[in-house]
């Protein structure tokens, strides 16, 4: 049974709370280095923008405001730049549970390394898309907003003028970091009162043990669970519904070329997306340096070609590569400029695939990526029943 | 109304199923003027994106065969290529690609009656199931 301890909050403020607990790593000597959300100006900032930052100096924890409903990137391959290769000093990196989701496909790829990094997660009411982030924190004071949020969320009630949680969000039904080391409890959790900490791993107990905080009362872990449970059931009605939407949607070549057919072939969407780790993409090399004469026979073909070209060969590329690994993160929906609505695709094409190998993205860090393994007898249905 | 014929696009590995279909074209097993071969030195570096271009690229089917499980010259090549065709047909059945429009079977070199007659099925498979989506419309 996993530890659960309890952390006190003052002054009604779970951030300062988080915060001392980072600081106390730090000036303890349990993590050398912090990674966690950080405002970049006491006062918030150009647009209070919240980007990952590496602290080492306690004092600088100051503005770090790791539960702010704030989501530029997907960390995890910021982990796996700082796990790669040689460290000094162990890190605690405080994540998103789809960022320590993605951060378990990195290293189950040899991206990234467990070994000197503490993962911290916590419960995710969600957060808003870069563009809408903005106009949520408006002239606010970013622990004020924060808060406001904290306070807002757990009631359901996210969304506003201008600013609406992010799909992704609504259909993630991996709330809670169960992968992590330590996961910060906030559902069901008077967050005025204490924040809970459980421990998943041994590490994460090791942790615990040392920092000697109080255990909780069972009763309030229990208040977490329920709430927990009830978040992930509206989340999987909501994930469901937007499969069924997206599946109608793309129901045949055709229809997922119009789909499709605002993308402008950036490829944002792959340079946010965490699992996309190829040091090389395919579609940036000169195979896709097509000659004026083959666009000119392609044309001639149907009598017209929709240019860039490629489109589908670039996402069905992107679907076959790592679909397998997506955790829902929706940072490729998030970085798209023109409002393709590719996490949609994304999870319902990986929610298939992953089912068909029995795997689940990020799940635990011992089940091997499906394109790494294979059986002797296996997925006889696929030769026609001769294997 | 004119006979539809299918343009279907196999990969064969050089160390089989591309010898059986040698045996099978001089011993004038198989005519059909259907398939476009592509050599490829195993299954096991049949790339997805392979299979993609050719269906994109207006193939009606795309054949991928190789060795036996067990015969395959890099060991385990055969076993990965099994899994990647899992996935792409996971993929394209969503997008209503149907099943047969990608097939992968395995021939050995001394097999020219097998390759025959998996020719032949999938060219009437394809027949009955009629033209691909991007052979007849542009797709993007
Ligand atoms: S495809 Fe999109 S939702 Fe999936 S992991 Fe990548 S960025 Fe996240
Ligand atoms: S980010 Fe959007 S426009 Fe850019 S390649 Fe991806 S889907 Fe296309
Ligand atoms: S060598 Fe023939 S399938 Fe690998």
């Amino acid at each position: 049974m996993a530890t659960t301890v309890s952390l006190e909050v003052r002054d009604a403020n779970p951030t300062k709370a988080l915060r001392e607990f980072l600081a106390r790593l730090l000036t303890e000597g349990l993590a050398g280095g912090v990674l966690a959300g950080k405002h970049l100006s006491a006062n918030g900032g150009p647009q209070g923008a919240v980007m990952p930052t590496l602290v080492t100096d306690p004092a600088l924890l100051e503005t770090t405001d790791p539960l702010a409903p704030s989501f530029p990137l997907n960390a995890a391959r910021l982990v796996s730049r700082l796990t790669r290769g040689e460290g000094e000093g162990s890190l605690a990196a405080v994540l998103r549970p789809c960022e320590v989701r993605a951060f378990t496909e990195l290293v189950k790829l040899n991206q990234g390394a467990m070994d000197n990094v503490i993962l911290i997660g916590f419960d995710c009411y969600g957060a808003y898309p870069n563009a809408d982030y903005p106009r949520f924190i408006a002239s606010r004071a970013p622990d004020e907003a924060t808060l406001a949020f904290l306070a807002a969320a757990s009631k359901g009630l996210t969304d506003g003028e201008g600013y609406t949680l992010a799909r992704a969000c609504k259909a993630c039904e991996h709330p809670a970091a169960g992968g992590a080391d330590l996961n910060i409890g906030l559902f069901g959790v008077d967050t005025g009162q204490r924040l809970l900490i459980t421990a998943n791993t041994p590490r994460g107990e090791g942790l615990l043990n040392r920092l000697a905080l109080s255990d909780t009362d069972p009763a309030h872990a229990q208040a977490r669970e329920s709430a927990l449970e009830e978040l992930i059931a509206a989340r999987s009605e909501y994930r469901d519904t937007m499969f069924a939407e997206t599946a109608t949607a793309t129901e045949s070549l055709g229809k997922l070329g119009a789909y499709l057919s605002n993308c402008i072939s950036c490829y944002n969407c792959r340079a946010a997306c965490p699992v996309c780790y190829c040091k090389e993409c395919v579609f940036l090399t000169d195979v896709f340096d097509h000659k004026p004469w083959q666009y000119m026979g392609w044309a001639r073909k149907n009598g017209q070609l929709r240019m860039p070209t490629d489109t589908l060969f670039f996402h069905l590329t992107r679907l076959s590569h790592m679909s397998l690994s997506c955790v829902g993160c929706g940072q490729c929906s998030n970085a798209c400029p023109n409002g393709v609505p590719v996490m949609e695709l994304f999870r319902l094409v990986g929610d298939r695939t992953q089912r068909a190998f029995g795997y689940e993205a990020g799940r635990n860090a011992e089940e091997a990526p499906p394109l790494t393994v294979f059986r002797e007898k296996e997925f006889a249905e696929v030769t026609g029943g001769t294997d | 109304m004119e006979r539809f014929e299918p343009t279907i696009v196999a990969f064969v590995c050089n160390w089989c199923t591309y010898t059986a279909a040698d045996l099978a074209g001089t011993a004038r097993m198989i005519q059909s003027p259907n398939v476009r071969l592509v050599r490829m030195m195993c299954t096991g570096m049949v790339d997805p994106k392979y299979v993609l271009k050719a269906l994109l690229g207006g193939a009606d089917a795309v054949l991928i065969s190789g060795c036996h499980p067990g015969d395959c010259h890099y060991i385990n090549g055969n076993y990965k290529a099994r899994r990647r065709v899992k996935l792409l047909k996971e993929i394209l059945t969503g997008f209503g690609v149907d099943e047969r429009r990608v097939k992968l079977t395995w021939v050995g070199a001394s097999e020219g009656n097998e390759f025959a007659e998996t020719v032949n099925e999938l060219v009437e498979d394809i027949r009955e199931l009629g033209p691909g989506e991007t052979s007849r419309m542009m797709v993007i």
